[in-house]
């Protein structure tokens, strides 16, 4: 069996430009038959462009693309559709208000006029069973948590048949179980002798998922390997053009002063159903304190209501020894808390505003940025540069809408901006998700250098990696309570893993030896 | 004698919602596909004049609801070349169109007449949709009054229920309500964006000139000044009272409509109450109603304008 396989998928010459930046630059691209194929690159590699060329969202400027060895001529998605190819997107393309099976039917036209809804149902529940992608078709999408929307872009494919499917960082918001899950998915496909071209900053992804890599580099192609032949390190060395250190240095921790200091705090959800049921923590100047725990579980309410963006129903907050309890969050930002959303077009950064605009957005109101209530352009711009040079932020130009940056860059300016504003503690959440190794690196390191300045630092990452590696002590949070906080020296993935699934850290010696005494029991 | 009256009110009362109803559920088309289109009231205005002045010449009221139905979908499809095209704000758009569309309206009134009246269309008459009984039913006592309508009022009863299926069950008005929740998903769909917003605008225009014309060819037959007295703006609040919904459309109608017959008959009876307060009393009671009505529907559930409306689409635009 050594016979030359064709591609089902050529992009030759690929070059896409915006105003000021080329996005794409000559790049070729291959993809075989039952294949999986690794796309890597630094963020603003050019990476969603290429993609979102191929579906037929963006126009190239030059180049030309073969499917089936037939020259395509792709102008909008529906084209795509029917060559058999298929996206996921960056950001979900989902309609909250509309159920999965609507979503999933949207604008297919070989559908009749009436649609049975009970048979587009039949179908999906088929699909769901085939490929293990749990999900009620009559849900609304806005009752789905993040994983499951998940399942319904990849359903959409599958229901419309692609036999070229684009994931486009498909894991960046999931729980590692739910990658692994998807893992499996993908194995199924690729086995029925579907295609995949696959985006990630993960590593070990990589090396699991994919066949062969390719890796972007300022919009060009650099390098093209086999997977089994390549390693995560010359992976990360292409893609940044530089060695980059998976461990890094940390001094010891130096905990000073109390900065934050929870008490019983209580509050609920937008539903109005409980999420934090008399939670309590402390963090102390020069330290990171990582909140470990299942998505899900309080910690967006918990990062809230440390910013004064929730109003607790209980319990009281404190801000060195300040009593700080439902504060308004300019008081707060004022006591010297710094807040990297989760969400960060929607609560970091305001898309149509220019980058230097979103990085004065804490300290406009202050001189020298402003004098006598009138804005000052030029100190504005003067502060930009600085930000913009000091934390490396890629973009065309200080004045350039922020949302037309690429997701890593937009999380850097947020973070210029926090770590310039921050004055006692930070909170961070999920501050590396969909930032590629270099970024990951770059973010880590600003956090830590946070700590060594003795600011306290709120960690809630769903990355245990993270955690162990730059947090200090690590609160595992389970159903709006903290079930155990240990130090990340002492602590390992599966004492974490046991409390994120609600073992409280007083009752897991009893466990493991509860375990230990059964398994020897059933022997 | 009090049959008599319920009799009365409930006709006038769908005599009067019947322009009401066409636009709303014209608008909430509109709106559905993510534009709003603040101008309603000069393309009823417009469709008033011109079906009546059709109407008179040529004798025909058929031909008065082609020219209004033709008229309207013009208006409609420069506010979408403005909206959808230019990118312009839909606001500004929107309400340049009724500015203009009034201005229009007024002018062609003074001009389109006969020379008798010195080229005035006011004061003239000319033919008009008369009630059609239908047999048996119309004799129902009170309800009988929902079958001796005009003919216009009788495809109200086809056309919300039609509007209502084609919106939350066909493909398409699938694909319309994802236009107007989220263009960037619909267009990955595969839905061509800009043509679903220039066509449901143009049928929300069109049906707008309709609501025109039945004012001028039915409900108050004839031309005056000014002639839809603020309809098209009440239609934009009945949008919102209506959630979008085309089944909702009706009922508000109704509201307006029923306060204006009761109105009517208070008037009838004679009054010491001021006529100008009496004429006035459905936009108030119409717009309390409303602010009521939204505000409780809108706690209690997870419905609202449609999430892109006022928004521009364009591809390449992230
Ligand atoms: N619609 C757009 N208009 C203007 N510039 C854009 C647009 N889309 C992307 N860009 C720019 O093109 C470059 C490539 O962006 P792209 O989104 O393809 O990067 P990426 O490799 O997917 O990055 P990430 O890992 O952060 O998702 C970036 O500099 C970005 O700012
Ligand atoms: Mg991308």
């Amino acid at each position: 069996m050594n016979e030359v396989k064709t591609p089902i998928l050529e992009m030759q010459g690929i070059t896409k430009r915006f105003p000021g930046v080329l996005a794409n630059d000559h790049v070729d691209l291959e993809l075989y038959p039952g294949e999986v194929l690794a796309l890597l690159g630094e963020n603003g590699a050019g990476k969603s462009t290429l993609m979102n060329v191929l579906v037929g969202l963006y126009r190239p400027d030059e180049g030309e693309i073969y499917v089936r060895g037939k020259r395509a001529e792709i102008h909008s998605p529906k084209d795509a559709a029917a060559l058999g190819i298929g996206m996921v997107h960056q950001n979900f393309m989902l309609v909250k208000t509309m159920t999965v099976a609507e979503n999933i039917i949207l604008g297919m036209s070989d559908l009749p006029f009436v649609p049975s809804m009970e048979t587009v149902g039949k179908r999906i529940t088929e699909i769901s069973k085939r490929y293990n992608l749990q999900v009620d078709p009559n849900a609304y999408i806005w009752q789905l948590s993040v994983g499951e929307q998940q399942r319904v872009e990849i359903l959409k494919l599958v229901y419309r048949g692609a036999e070229i499917l684009i994931l486009d960082e498909p894991t960046a918001v999931l729980t590692p179980q739910e990658s692994h899950e998807l893992a499996g998915v993908l194995k199924v496909m690729t086995d029925e002798g579907k295609s995949a071209i696959f985006i990630t900053h993960k590593m070990e992804e990589v090396m699991e998922f994919s066949d062969w890599v390719r890796v972007l580099q300022h919009g060009k192609l650099v390098a093209v390997r086999r997977t089994q032949d390549t390693s995560p390190q010359e992976l990360a060395r292409l893609m940044v053009g530089r060695e980059v250190l998976f461990r890094l240095d940390k001094a010891a921790c130096t905990p000073t002063e109390t900065i934050l200091e929870l008490q019983d705090v209580h509050a609920d959800d937008d539903k109005g159903l409980p999420a934090l049921r008399g939670l309590s923590l402390t963090i102390h100047g020069g330290e990171i304190v990582g909140i470990a725990g299942v998505a899900g579980n309080g910690q967006r309410q918990l990062s809230e209501v440390v910013t004064g963006l929730r109003r607790v129903t209980g319990g009281q907050v404190f801000i060195r020894r300040k009593d700080m309890t439902n504060q308004n969050p300019l008081s707060v930002i004022k006591a010297g808390v710094s807040h990297i959303p989760a969400d960060r077009i929607g609560m970091g950064a305001v898309g149509n505003m220019a980058v230097s605009e979103n990085l004065v957005m804490k300290g406009y109101r202050e001189a020298p940025i402003v004098i006598n209530g009138v804005l000052r352009p030029n100190r504005i711009l003067e502060f930009a540069h600085k930000m913009i040079e000091m934390f490396r932020i890629a973009t065309p130009t200080p004045q350039t809408r922020i949302k037309f940056l690429s997701g890593g860059n937009i999380q850097k300016a947020i973070l210029a901006r926090e770590i310039d504003a921050c004055d006692g503690l930070l909170v961070a959440v999920y501050p590396s998700r969909g930032l590629d190794v270099g970024a990951t690196e770059s973010v880590r390191r600003m956090l830590l250098a946070q700590r060594e300045e003795g600011m306290g630092v709120l960690l809630i990452s769903e990355d245990l990696e993270e955690l162990l590696t730059i947090a200090d002590r690590i609160a595992v949070m389970f159903e709006g309570q903290i079930m155990g906080v240990v130090a990340s020296d002492d602590a390992d993935v599966e004492t974490l893993g046991l409390m994120m699934a609600g073992v409280k850290r007083e009752d897991l010696a009893v466990e493991i030896e509860d375990a230990v005494s059964t398994s020897t029991a059933s022997s | 004698m009090i049959i008599s009256l319920l009799t009365s009110v409930l006709s006038i009362t769908l005599r009067a919602g019947t322009s009401l109803v066409y636009a709303t559920v014209g608008e909430i088309y509109t709106e559905r596909s993510g534009i709003l289109n603040l101008g309603l009231e000069g393309m009823m205005l417009m469709g008033a004049v011109t079906a009546f002045a059709t109407a008179y010449y040529s004798g025909s009221v058929g031909l008065g609801l082609v020219v209004a139905l033709a008229v309207g979908a013009m208006l409609a499809a420069i506010h979408a070349f403005l909206t959808v095209t230019m990118r312009a704000n839909q606001v500004v758009s929107g309400l340049s169109i009724t500015l203009f569309g009034s201005g229009l309206a007024s002018f062609l009134g003074q001009r389109l007449g006969p020379v008798s009246n010195n080229y005035y269309l006011v004061g003239m008459v000319g033919p008009k949709f008369t009630p059609i009984r239908i047999p048996w039913l119309s004799k129902i006592p009170v309800l009988g009054a929902l079958f001796s309508q005009d003919i216009l009022t009788y495809l109200v009863y086809l056309l919300v229920p039609l509007a209502w299926f084609y919106l939350y069950k066909t493909r398409e008005g699938l694909n319309l309500r994802a236009v107007g929740e989220n263009p960037q998903t619909a267009d990955a769909m595969g839905i061509n964006v800009t043509r679903t917003r220039y066509l449901y605008t143009v049928f929300g225009g069109m049906l707008a000139g309709l609501g025109g014309a039945h004012l001028s060819l039915a409900y108050t037959p004839g031309w005056t000044e000014n002639l839809t007295g603020g309809r098209g703006w009440i239609v934009i609040a009945l949008v919102i009272f209506a959630m979008w919904n085309p089944a909702r459309a009706i009922l508000g109608a109704i509201l307006f409509g029923g306060i204006n017959a009761v109105q009517f008959r208070i008037q009838a009876a004679g009054t010491t109450i001021p006529a100008e307060f009496l004429n006035m009393l459905p936009y108030l009671l119409t717009i309390l109603v409303l602010i009521v009505m939204t505000w409780w529907e809108a706690l209690s559930k997870r419905i609202g304008a449609p999430a892109a409306l006022g928004n521009a689409y364009m591809r390449e635009d992230k």
